[in-house]
């Protein structure tokens, strides 16, 4: 550790954290964002609790995270353990949406829809609601510890805490009975580790949301890098348009009459004021900017004010920007968005897409897995017939019981029965019963005569009994002893 | 470089805005961007935390072993609790395996599943040594897959088999018989005759004079036990010599050595050394393998079942 005598001065090498008390605004894309925190806070809410009909077998909520069961329900889609294909296809579309929204739009996710920013937004709103606005916080914070002040931050605490349990408490309900889970939630009888969830979650919300904030984007995300990287010149970023904004006046008329060449930027600090994370969008693009856009908003109230033409803080492209610099005209944003980059991902990503609905459309409710037993692999019964026995599996991945019907093909002279059947009057067909939604275990005992390849590869196929369904089939092996010579 | 001192006195790097901590090397110096504070209060929070762990659980070493930990905790500890907690949680259904009759075992399909399951744990265990761990078995020691048996294969013989053994001698109620060993009470042309006769009747030779004349000396000497046809009989415990199935093997020379010498495989009995529930489960486990005779007789057990009452 090196001592303080090493530094140049005594500058330290932990920084406190310089509070941000963003400024209430009005304008587009604030109204923008506030459709977008009510609508991707209904969904989180509501989700749960919406019902889906799925008959007497399975549960009956529309989205369903069935950890003890290993199954997920969303809607009419039911996902087995070994079709988690499908969310890591969901997970590729995510990636490359990232990619899609990133090129097109730049760091939207990070201003609009993400966790974080949707949260802090909300508690902020708490705190302008119970402390004032960014004056009033910035007094609140510097006043000495009084009554009024101690009412005040216990109150919006519990205001936080409030939003932050009801944050985690939602969250447990996409992984249970969202009706069940909340009434033994509240009687005390629910498991520990929904407790333990909801406590987890509420305390980092409320961290998160109510203390943190900015430092969770700038110090804790690796989003923002991965995002930075993958901005180009093409892409939409709030750029703040020194060619039209510099030099920055205050006194514009002023300096107008002293004849100083003006830009438009009167030097107001609005767009820093109303700034959740704090920077100041004219020293340009930086990781701090999570592109939320209320500098802009901020910025043409101003100009609207002074009279000047909105847009001195705007989205617009690095190639936009050097082309208007250079006193030429933007392209249209339309063309900027859907240009051919974009648009290869979102043919990318629309073909995952369609592939995925195609593959759960064409998927079969009904699988079959044997193995062949292998200790001992075959069984010399007293009439010199030979019995292998094999582990069969039949996954009836619909929520009804179904009866299916097992056949085996390709072994001359083969029966199969259970242990619920005899060998004698034993066919080439089994019928078994599966239950609703869940893997039925049999064991298949198949009979050949003695004579015979040491080594033969047959079919068990399964289908169901009633129905046109596509079944399954398996290729197996029956194993005979090495034919002795005869005397 | 220009050096660009402000009034606190640090230079400060142009490009960034971020002050010179004061290192360096070979010209590349070192930036002061600081952590921010509260990440140092979370590395102070672990610490903290790390040292509260190595007092509540095992950690720090010393002479002869480590410490152990204010809450007691071990591995091992744990593992027997688990074991515990299992043995608990399985104890009611161990509880009714072993009040049911074997006879009615196969009429509670989740009682039979179980006892199936816990069959197979208690076989590995007690009967894999001669069985084998297929239960495959091996010269002289029975295959329990196929469907011969020497004294029986539905559950309640198979039950009364594992219970009384076979040929132990110091228990009355043992599976008992005894073939005599036939070295001088025939002559060697006599009991190769008699093997001759055998072989035929399962159909690993063609019948000729040899073993016609086998045939006489079977119905006279082997037939009381093995039947007339030798199709055996589960009395007694005298195989089917006319099927495919062999315990010592079916070739000639092995023929011969169990007419001469007899054979007197034991199987230890299991009724004083395992509890009922164990026989039980072994007795569903080893009817499950794919060669378990239906219950005889209905009526019979029926009729048991009153006289038990």
């Amino acid at each position: 550790m090196s001592s303080a005598s090493d530094l140049e001065s005594n500058q330290s090498l932990y920084a406190k954290r310089k509070a941000v008390y963003p400024k209430a605004v009005d304008g587009f894309f604030r109204r923008l964002k506030w459709a977008i925190m009510v609508v991707t806070l209904a969904i989180y809410y509501v989700t749960p609790w919406l019902r889906w009909d799925r008959g007497a077998y399975a549960p009956d909520q529309a989205v369903l995270v069935d950890l003890a069961h290993r199954r997920f329900y969303m809607f009419s889609i039911e996902i087995w353990p070994h079709e988690f294909y499908y969310v890591a296809g969901l997970l590729v579309m995510a990636g490359i949406g990232l990619f899609l929204v990133t090129s097109a739009v730049g760091r939207a996710w990070c201003g609009y829809a993400c966790p974080q920013t949707v949260w802090t937004d909300l508690f902020q709103h708490v705190e302008r609601w119970i402390d004032g606005d960014r004056n009033a916080q910035i007094r609140l914070d510097k006043a000495p510890w009084g009554v009024e002040k101690i009412a005040k931050r216990l109150f919006k605490w519990a205001v936080w805490l409030l939003i932050a349990v009801t944050t985690g408490g939602a969250w447990i309900f996409y992984f249970a009975d969202a009706p069940t889970l909340a009434r033994e939630f509240l009687m005390g009888d629910a498991p520990a580790v929904a407790y333990s969830t909801v406590g987890v979650l509420t305390a980092t919300t409320f961290i998160f949301g109510g203390f943190m904030r900015e430092q969770v984007c700038i110090y804790m995300c690796p989003w923002p890098r991965i995002q930075t990287a993958m901005l180009d010149e093409k892409s939409m970023i709030v750029t703040y348009k020194d060619w039209r904004g510099e030099p920055r006046t205050r006194g514009l008329k002023k300096t107008a009459d002293t004849g100083t060449k003006t830009g438009d930027c009167i030097d107001c600090f609005q767009c820093v004021s109303v700034c959740p994370t704090g920077i100041d969008i004219r020293e340009g693009p930086q990781i701090g900017c999570i592109t939320c856009a209320l500098c802009i908003d901020a910025c043409d109230t101003v100009m609207a004010q002074i009279g000047k033409p909105r847009g001195l803080i705007d989205y617009c492209t690095l190639d936009d920007a050097a082309v208007e610099k250079a006193g030429g005209k933007a392209q249209p944003h339309l063309k900027t968005i859907f240009r051919p980059r974009t648009l290869v991902y979102l043919g990318i990503w629309s073909s995952i897409g369609f592939a995925m609905l195609f593959a759960l459309g064409a998927r079969t409710r009904l699988d079959l897995n044997v193995q062949h037993d292998r200790n001992p692999v075959y069984v010399q019964l007293s009439d010199g017939a030979v019995r292998n026995n094999y582990t069969v599996k039949v996954r009836n991945m619909e929520a009804r019981p179904r009866d299916v019907v097992l056949k085996i093909g390709g072994l001359p002279g083969a029966v199969a029965w259970t242990a619920d059947g005899e060998r004698d009057g034993a066919t080439d067909t089994v019928r078994v019963t599966a239950p609703a939604d869940s893997v039925q275990k049999v064991r298949l005992f198949v009979a050949a005569p003695q004579k015979g390849p040491a080594r033969s590869e047959f079919l068990i196929s399964a289908h169901a009994a009633s129905g046109k369904e596509k079944g399954d089939e398996d290729e197996v092996v029956f194993e005979r002893p090495a034919t002795e010579e005869a005397e | 470089m220009t050096n660009n001192v402000k009034e606190t006195g640090s230079r400060v790097d142009e490009p960034t805005g971020t002050a010179f901590v004061g290192h360096e090397w070979d010209g590349i110096e070192e930036l002061n961007t600081p952590l921010p504070r509260w990440w140092l209060l979370t590395f102070y929070a672990c610490v903290i935390w790390a040292l509260g762990y190595t007092v509540v659980y095992p950690a720090w070493p010393m002479i002869n072993s480590a410490t152990q930990g204010l809450w007691g905790w071990s591995s091992h500890g744990q593992l027997a609790q688990d074991i515990k907690s299992q043995t608990a949680k399985r104890a009611p259904i161990i509880a009714a395996i072993g009040a049911t009759p074997i006879d009615q075992l196969a009429a509670k399909p989740e009682l039979m599943n179980a006892a199936i399951e816990g069959g197979k744990a208690a076989f590995k265990v007690n009967c894999v040594q001669c069985h084998g761990s297929g239960a495959a078995g091996s010269k002289g020691y029975p295959n329990l897959n196929d469907d011969d048996w020497l004294w029986g294969g539905d559950l309640t013989a198979i039950h009364y088999t594992i219970e009384n053994g076979v040929r132990n001698p110091d228990h009355a109620q043992t599976r008992q018989s005894q073939m005599p060993a036939f070295d001088g009470v025939l002559t060697p042309a006599e009991i190769s005759a008699v093997v001759a006769h055998v072989r035929a009747i399962s159909g690993q030779r063609k019948a000729d004079g040899l073993s016609q004349q086998g045939a006489a000396l079977f119905a006279n000497n082997c037939a009381v036990c093995h039947g007339a046809d030798g199709k055996g009989g589960r009395q007694v415990g005298a195989p089917n010599l006319t099927d495919g199935i062999w315990l010592y093997g079916g070739d000639t020379e092995t023929i011969t050595e169990t007419v001469r010498k007899s054979r007197q495989g034991v199987m230890p009995r299991w009724g004083h050394k395992l509890d009922a529930a164990t026989i039980n489960m072994l007795a569903a486990y080893v009817h499950s393998l794919g060669g378990g005779e239906a219950t005889q007789a209905p009526q019979e057990v029926a009729a048991s079942n009153v006289e038990r009452k």
